[in-house]
């Protein structure tokens, strides 16, 4: 894995390599191993490199050998043994064994389709001299970031922001749109993001920046087609082919130099995953975990379990609410946008945990729940829209004590309570976002802590109105559950689980994170499955249990599905640590505007009292956290700081 | 003595719910529509008035129809009382009917 970043410039500027090298230092956690920087008159190409294929010969960029084309690549081409092949069938000669050369190659023979043969994970850009044509890409699922923008009539592109803040021809700001999309879905909808100006290609999108045009196209998309199983095909034999495509997933995700770890939580996602690469790898199977203090969070005792039974070394991170505390100011460097929870926090340490351990790369169980039918807002849509049917119903509402069994608080709910919080309706069933809209309506609920600037600035735009025009033409052909699963891959899954809890905090510490269950494979063959296989009546992941039997421990495969969480609010505001209590003081929230000063006092005194439990007042008091230390991270930073100031960035800034 | 409790309950909603002091919040807004109140609300709101009225609330009374809004709550709280006689710490006679809201300075008094 790695960091690239590039400038095209126009009115006959040329590329300035200390600049690409500027841009590239900000991104050095990326890649620790090397730096390299190309330039070709009005283009340049910076790259650094985390060695992990060819450790010798992959160094970038790479150009061809008549020199036409050169690339810098983050990622990971997986089925690159495969089209080497292919490639050498038809003529082609390689210098190197690494991806990047075939990924060359394959742009040389297919052009912009060569897209469609990768199976990986990346974000990349070849620059055709020739042509003066600029091609990037962006991995099908997002797993890779790519950001860009225009300045001075330049365009600029980066694995991260951060490096495109070095340019101080960047503006920079928050974008308040940006800001209302994030306070309603947790995440921007691509292009946008937590800041004005810069914009991120969407996964499964490449683009072309020629002459000073650009070309924005979608090469891939989710395509449910659940009829696509006849009768039979039995439930057997899809099972089969299920654990088949897993295991080759898997068996691609080990090819490298170095030694691959595993994540493991202890559910049955990363337990399967940690059972696949025993059958492939053997003893080399080495798995890795975060614990908590606090039993409500922690799962060590499935993860011990798992390693019981799998007979592997493990190494665990115990995470208490200090640590969260402390890694928090880093973690939002690295996650660049606001966020309503701190889970990203102990997966930063847990990268830590890997390297420290010497390895590099990581293969971890994102994309179960959301392609296999794990989430409880999936099952939660399903009671409702069941209940719904039969309003009058007396039984169909006692399903809905069967939602959320960890949330302890709605457990103790009467039966009045519960069906006026799951209420459904009669608009509500024929909104395309049925199932997400009360999670949305209760995030939404966080802009009460706005300030009446941000309220003004944002304006009459709706979040969701936004949302209804991103929407591909056939989702509403979709059945309700394709729909729900539509929505958490093409959202949550990129703009969160995959960059602030993946990506971001994986290559914090120079860690890169490969995912066999986002195998477009994978993903393409359980868009194709009926629902009543992913949730078979309210068994989540029921095709993936019987994939996973006597793989793994019994009482794994069984459990009930418990979501990855960490202590919110309470770890930041709950120990009075004196950087957050400077973020939430009445001169910072005047100063930068976003917040009703008043209003994070009452938050702030609530927290004192020892009574803010509910979901709202946690994620209002990560939220707020997190966009001051945004803001002072990239908008303005200042040497004075006596907390947290981002060294780095003015290093770059100085370097270039 | 009537008006205060109308005035706590509403100050507590605002300061805990809606948190900022100038937040409108009528006496007859229900809360799961405004959408100011989740689950856990739900026993924040209850540990509230036991705490401060000394009642207990029972599993049968723990319904929209009783805590949805400040008027309700304090209808609830008079019923409440009525029922009981006296129970400690939450006089009877404290029947609660359109209360002038107080100014809403997060102070808050335990009436006895």
């Amino acid at each position: 894995m790695c960091g690239i970043s590039g400038i095209l410039q126009a009115h006959g500027k040329l590329a300035d390599p200390g600049r690409l090298i500027g841009m590239v230092t900000a991104l050095s956690h990326r890649g620790p191993d090397a730096r390299g920087v190309y330039c070709d008159r009005e283009a340049g190409l910076a790259h650094a490199r985390l060695s992990v294929i060819d450790l010798e010969g992959g160094g970038q960029p790479m150009s061809t050998v008549d020199g036409k084309l050169t690339i810098t690549f983050n990622g990971e081409i997986f089925n690159y043994v495969e089209l080497r092949e292919e490639l050498i069938q038809k003529g082609h000669k390689f210098r190197t064994r690494s991806d990047t050369e075939v990924l060359l190659h394959l742009y040389q023979q297919e052009g912009e389709e060569c897209v469609q043969k990768l199976n990986g994970q990346w974000a990349f850009a070849i620059w055709d001299g020739d042509q003066h044509k600029l091609f990037l890409s962006r991995d099908r699922m997002g797993v890779r970031p790519l950001f860009y923008t225009w300045a001075d009539g330049a365009f600029l592109f980066a694995s991260e922001i951060k490096a495109l803040f070095t340019c101080p021809e960047v503006e920079r700001a928050l974008d308040l749109l940006g800001l209302d999309q994030i306070f309603t879905f947790w995440v921007t909808l691509p292009p946008r993001t937590a800041f004005r100006n810069i914009s991120q290609l969407p996964p499964g999108h490449s683009m072309v920046v020629q002459e000073g045009r650009v070309r924005v196209q979608s090469y891939w998309n989710l395509e449910y087609a659940p009829d696509s199983y006849r009768a039979e095909d039995a439930e057997n034999r899809l099972t089969a082919d299920l654990l088949d495509l897993l295991l080759d997933a898997t068996r691609i995700r080990l090819r490298s130099d170095v030694p691959v770890g595993t994540y493991l939580s202890g559910g049955l996602d990363s337990t399967l995953l940690a059972a696949l690469t025993r059958s492939l790898a053997g003893d080399r199977l080495r798995t890795f975990s975060v614990s908590f203090a606090d039993g409500e969070f922690d799962e060590s005792d499935y993860q011990r379990e798992a390693c019981a039974f799998l007979r592997n070394q493990h190494s665990e991170r115990h995470c208490t609410q200090q640590d969260i505390a402390d890694a928090f100011p880093e973690v939002i460097w690295h996650c660049e946008q606001p966020i309503l929870r701190t889970a990203p926090a102990p997966l930063f340490l847990l990268s830590q945990l890997v390297r420290e351990n010497g390895f590099k790369v990581v293969l971890s169980g994102e994309g179960a729940d959301e392609t296999l039918g794990g989430y409880d807002v999936f099952k939660e849509a399903k009671v409702r829209r069941f209940w719904a049917r039969d309003l009058e119903s007396r039984r169909r509402p006692l399903l809905l004590k069967r939602l959320y069994p960890y949330l302890e608080d709605l457990q103790k709910q009467s039966p009045q309570y519960l069906q006026r919080f799951f209420r459904v309706t009669p608009s509500d069933l024929v909104s395309p976002w049925f199932s997400h809209l009360p999670r949305w309506e209760l995030t939404a609920k966080l802009k009460m802590f706005f300030s009446e600037d941000v309220r003004q600035g944002i304006g009459t735009s709706h979040a969701m109105e936004r949302l209804d025009r991103a929407l591909p033409p056939s989702f509403a052909s979709w059945l309700p559950f394709n729909q729900a699963e539509y929505l958490e891959a093409t959202m949550l899954l990129p703009g969160y689980i995959l960059s602030s809890q993946g990506d971001r905090m994986a290559m914090a510490h120079s860690v890169e994170a490969r995912h066999p269950f986002l195998d477009y494979r994978v993903v393409d063959f359980a868009a194709k499955l009926p629902p009543n296989l992913k949730m078979k009546v309210l068994d989540q992941k029921h095709l993936l249990k019987q994939a996973a039997s006597g793989l793994i421990p019994a009482s794994i495969q069984k459990r009930v599905k418990q979501p990855y969480r960490a202590p919110d609010g309470q770890a930041l505001l709950g120990q009075g640590w004196d950087y957050v209590k400077e973020y939430l003081s009445p001169e910072r929230l005047r100063r930068d505007g976003i917040f009703h000063p008043a209003a994070v006092a009452a938050l702030v005194a609530k927290f004192a009292t020892g009574r803010a439990h509910s979901t709202k007042d946690n994620m209002a008091a990560v939220a707020i956290v997190s966009t001051g230390l945004l803001i002072d991270q990239f908008i303005h930073p200042h040497p004075g700081s006596s907390l947290w100031h981002p060294q780095l960035l003015e290093k770059c800034t100085t370097s270039s | 003595m009537a008006s205060t409790i109308t005035g706590e309950v509403h100050n507590f909603i605002v300061a805990n719910f809606l948190f900022a002091p100038d937040a409108v919040l009528n006496d007859d807004d229900s809360f799961l529509d405004q959408g100011l109140i989740d689950s856990t609300g739900i026993l924040e709101l209850v540990t509230f008035l036991e705490d401060t009225y000394g009642i207990q609330i029972t599993e049968a009374e723990l319904v929209p129809d009783n805590l949805d809004s400040v008027n309700q709550i304090a209808a609830y709280l008079a019923r409440k009382g009525r029922q009981a006689g006296k129970v400690a710490g939450f006089a009877a006679t404290q029947v609660l009917q359109a209360a002038p809201r107080p100014e809403c300075d997060q102070t808050r008094s335990v009436t006895l």
